[in-house]
């Protein structure tokens, strides 16, 4: 019997906050909206990871109950945000963020 | 009886609303009967309330809802019926019961007839809820439906813009009056806690010494409500002005009736100004003033209507002196009877001018005796009783006024006097009229007289004006008794004479002519007095100076609304943070979310730093 490697809590959540950031600035830059899309996807997930990497460290389920929380919003999430998709296509023409600025004050 | 006194205002108001909501397309004889028939049955009612009150001598309270209920103040809907509402209301439903059957042909050529009656019902009802009401507020409430219903029959022949004018002095100068009185009754519920007038008198009575100064303010204020609605000094500019209304709202609203109301008020809350010798000094000190400034403006008058509209000022006059002086009871006598002989001078001035194709100068009529026979003999009672010549109603009521006038502690022989010349220059100003109008050579060729549907109040009306002094009056009950009824015997001489010497001084100068009065008015004194009293003493002139035109001076200078400056800078404001939020609204979300975590960066930052220190 290996002896069990331990990460420390660290790591994870410094992975964590790289995944979320990656996740932020594909929010940020990109114009596509697929693209906006999975990044959101991978900021939902950095969050999932972080409440598992903190679960683990204390030791309780808690983290990993709230990452199931977490994947069926980020599921529902997709599916909402895929419908839209589907009408901006439609409606602009193109899938460029920037083109859906009829709000402009 | 008493649950039925409801319908003694009801009926006249379902007249009303039955002639308003069909908007005119009744027939004109249904019209007829519906305006004259409510205010008949409730005519009928009274008279039935009459007797059964007469028999018992018990005042009723009749409660039928109540109005609201708000931090102890419960106004009821309440009725309050004793001697002196009996009298209103007899007065009011048969005088004016009569002047609806005599409009019901006088205005029969006119296209608005229906809009006209349900006017007048309306009118009727107010003012009978304005005499029953238990409460000051209900009082108010047909105080003002009373003026309402003033403004609409004055305006009445609304295309002529001068009659609209005329309504609109009507409305606002009584509204000055309004507002005060609405001011004395705030301050009477402030100090008192209720407006209904019989615990409203105890609470006084128990709050306040006999001349508190709150309490004469009070009294003073609700003068001022009386004044504005009687046409006293000095509100009474909108009553001759009023004569732009047909001849039979004249008879009902500005002579025999609705003027009344400021006179009742004061009947009604005689306890009141019996606590304030100053308020009662002034009510006196009004009357009198009054009589005299209308009677001498009367006068000098060419407008038909016009001189009885002075002369109504100058008789409501006596009743406020009788009132100032404590003569309740005789002040009331007087205002029943002036009911029944303006009201009978008013439909004969009617009758004539409906003669004449609306001719309303007098200049221009004459010898109409043999003409007009109807007319003519009207004019001569009401003019009589007018001027109180013995053996009419109105010297009943005027000589009860003067004598008690002189009896009266308070410089009584003063407003006696006053009282006396104003008799002199009632009895001058109204044959006057009778001699220029009806004897003479004739001047404009009257069409033949109206039929008997005009004729016949004019002559239940003369009975009245004749027998009205018969008539008792039960208010003996409502009012203290007037101490001291040994009259002097010079005084009660005289008293009489004056209005026989006035008559026969017309008879010389009208008539006769053999009392020449043309140098003394050409002469250049007499010039400036004629034109002074024909203008009511300047009245209009300076209130028009004093009040109408700074008005129109500010409202010119006020043209680009200064106020709205104020209005306008907080909207420019409003206007400018706006622009600059906009520029935020930049409609691309990636803009949104960057600055999303800029401002979660900045308060993530924040929460640390205080969690840190």
């Amino acid at each position: 019997m290996t002896e069990a490697v331990v990460i420390p809590m660290e790591h994870g959540l410094l992975l964590a906050g790289i995944l979320f950031l990656i996740g932020l600035l594909g929010v940020l830059v990109r114009r596509n909206i697929i693209l906006i899309l999975m990044s959101l996807e991978i900021m939902l997930n950095a969050c999932g990871l972080a409440f598992i990497v903190a679960g683990a460290h204390w030791g309780i389920a808690d983290g990993q109950i709230m990452f199931m929380l977490i994947l069926s919003i980020a599921a529902a999430e997709v599916s909402v945000g895929l419908g839209l998709l589907l009408q901006a296509h439609r409606r602009f023409g193109s899938l460029d963020i920037d083109q859906a600025s009829r709000m402009k004050g | 009886m008493a649950e039925f006194t409801f319908l003694i205002p009801l009926l006249p108001l379902t007249g009303f609303l039955i002639l308003f909501l069909t908007m005119g397309n009744l027939p004109k004889r249904l019209v007829a009967i519906v305006g004259v028939g409510s205010v008949g049955i409730s005519a009928l009612l009274v008279l039935f309330t009459a007797v059964e009150y007469l028999e018992s001598r018990q005042a009723i309270t009749a409660t039928f809802y109540t109005w609201m209920n708000v931090g102890g103040f419960t106004p009821h809907v309440a009725f309050y019926i004793d001697g002196l509402t009996l009298t209103m209301m007899s007065v009011v439903t048969g005088v004016g019961l009569l002047i609806h059957v005599y409009s019901s042909l006088f205005m029969l050529d006119d296209d608005d007839y229906s809009r006209f009656f349900a006017y007048m019902n309306l009118f009727v009802a107010a003012m009978l809820l304005l005499v029953l009401a238990d409460n000051l507020l209900l009082l108010f409430v047909g105080w003002e439906g009373v003026g309402l219903c003033s403004y609409l029959l004055v305006g009445f022949w609304h295309e002529d813009p001068a009659n609209g004018a005329a309504a609109r002095k009507a409305f606002i100068v009584t509204r000055v009056g309004d507002t005060a009185m609405a001011l004395g009754l705030f301050l009477l519920f402030m100090h008192l806690g209720t407006l209904d007038i019989g615990p409203m008198t105890a609470a006084a009575i128990a709050t306040w010494p006999d001349g508190s100064p709150t309490l004469t303010i009070a009294c003073l204020l609700l003068l001022g409500g009386a004044v504005g609605k009687s046409a006293q000094l000095p509100l009474q500019t909108w009553l001759p002005d009023a004569m732009a209304g047909p001849t039979p709202v004249s008879a009902l609203i500005h002579a025999a009736t609705m003027v009344t109301a400021g006179v009742y008020l004061i009947a009604r809350t005689h306890d009141l100004f019996l606590m304030s010798p100053i308020a009662l000094h002034a009510v006196a000190i009004v009357g009198a003033v009054t009589l005299l400034m209308a009677a001498f403006t009367a006068l000098t008058q060419r407008d038909i209507k016009r001189i009885l509209a002075y002369s109504t000022i100058s008789q409501i006059g006596y009743m406020f002196m009788a009132l100032g002086v404590g003569a309740w009871a005789s002040g009331i006598f007087h205002l029943m009877t002036h009911a029944f002989f303006k009201a009978l001078l008013f439909l004969g001035a009617g009758a004539v001018v409906y003669s004449l194709h609306h001719e309303h100068d007098i200049f221009k009529m004459g010898g109409l005796r043999k003409r007009l026979p109807v007319a003519f003999w009207s004019f001569i009672i009401g003019s009589a009783a007018l001027a109180a010549l013995p053996l009419t109603s109105g010297f009943t009521s005027k000589d009860a006024i003067l004598l008690a006038a002189y009896e009266s502690d308070w410089y009584g022989p003063v407003f006696w006097g006053a009282g006396l010349l104003g008799a002199l220059l009632t009895s001058i100003y109204s044959f006057r009229l009778v001699f220029i109008v009806f004897f003479g050579e004739v001047k404009t060729e009257p069409t033949e007289p109206a039929g008997w549907i005009m004729a016949g109040p004019l002559l239940a009306l003369c009975l009245l004006a004749v027998t009205g002094g018969l008539i008792v009056i039960p208010v003996a009950e409502v009012f203290p008794t007037v101490t001291g009824t040994h009259h002097n015997q010079t005084i009660a001489i005289i008293t009489p004479l004056v209005p026989i010497v006035g008559v026969f001084i017309a008879y010389l100068i009208y008539l006769r002519h053999s009392l020449d009065v043309s140098s003394l008015t050409n002469s250049s004194l007499g010039k400036v007095l004629t034109k002074f009293w024909f203008s009511h003493w300047a009245m209009d002139w300076l209130y028009d100076h004093l009040v109408v035109r700074p008005y129109e001076r500010l409202a010119e200078l006020n043209q680009k609304d200064i106020v709205d400056w104020i209005y306008n800078f907080i909207a420019d404001v409003t206007w400018f943070l706006h622009d600059f939020s906009t520029q935020s609204q930049t409609g691309q979300m990636r803009t949104y979310a960057g600055v999303m975590l800029l401002g979660l960066v900045l308060m993530t930052g924040i929460a640390l730093g205080v969690s840190i220190q």
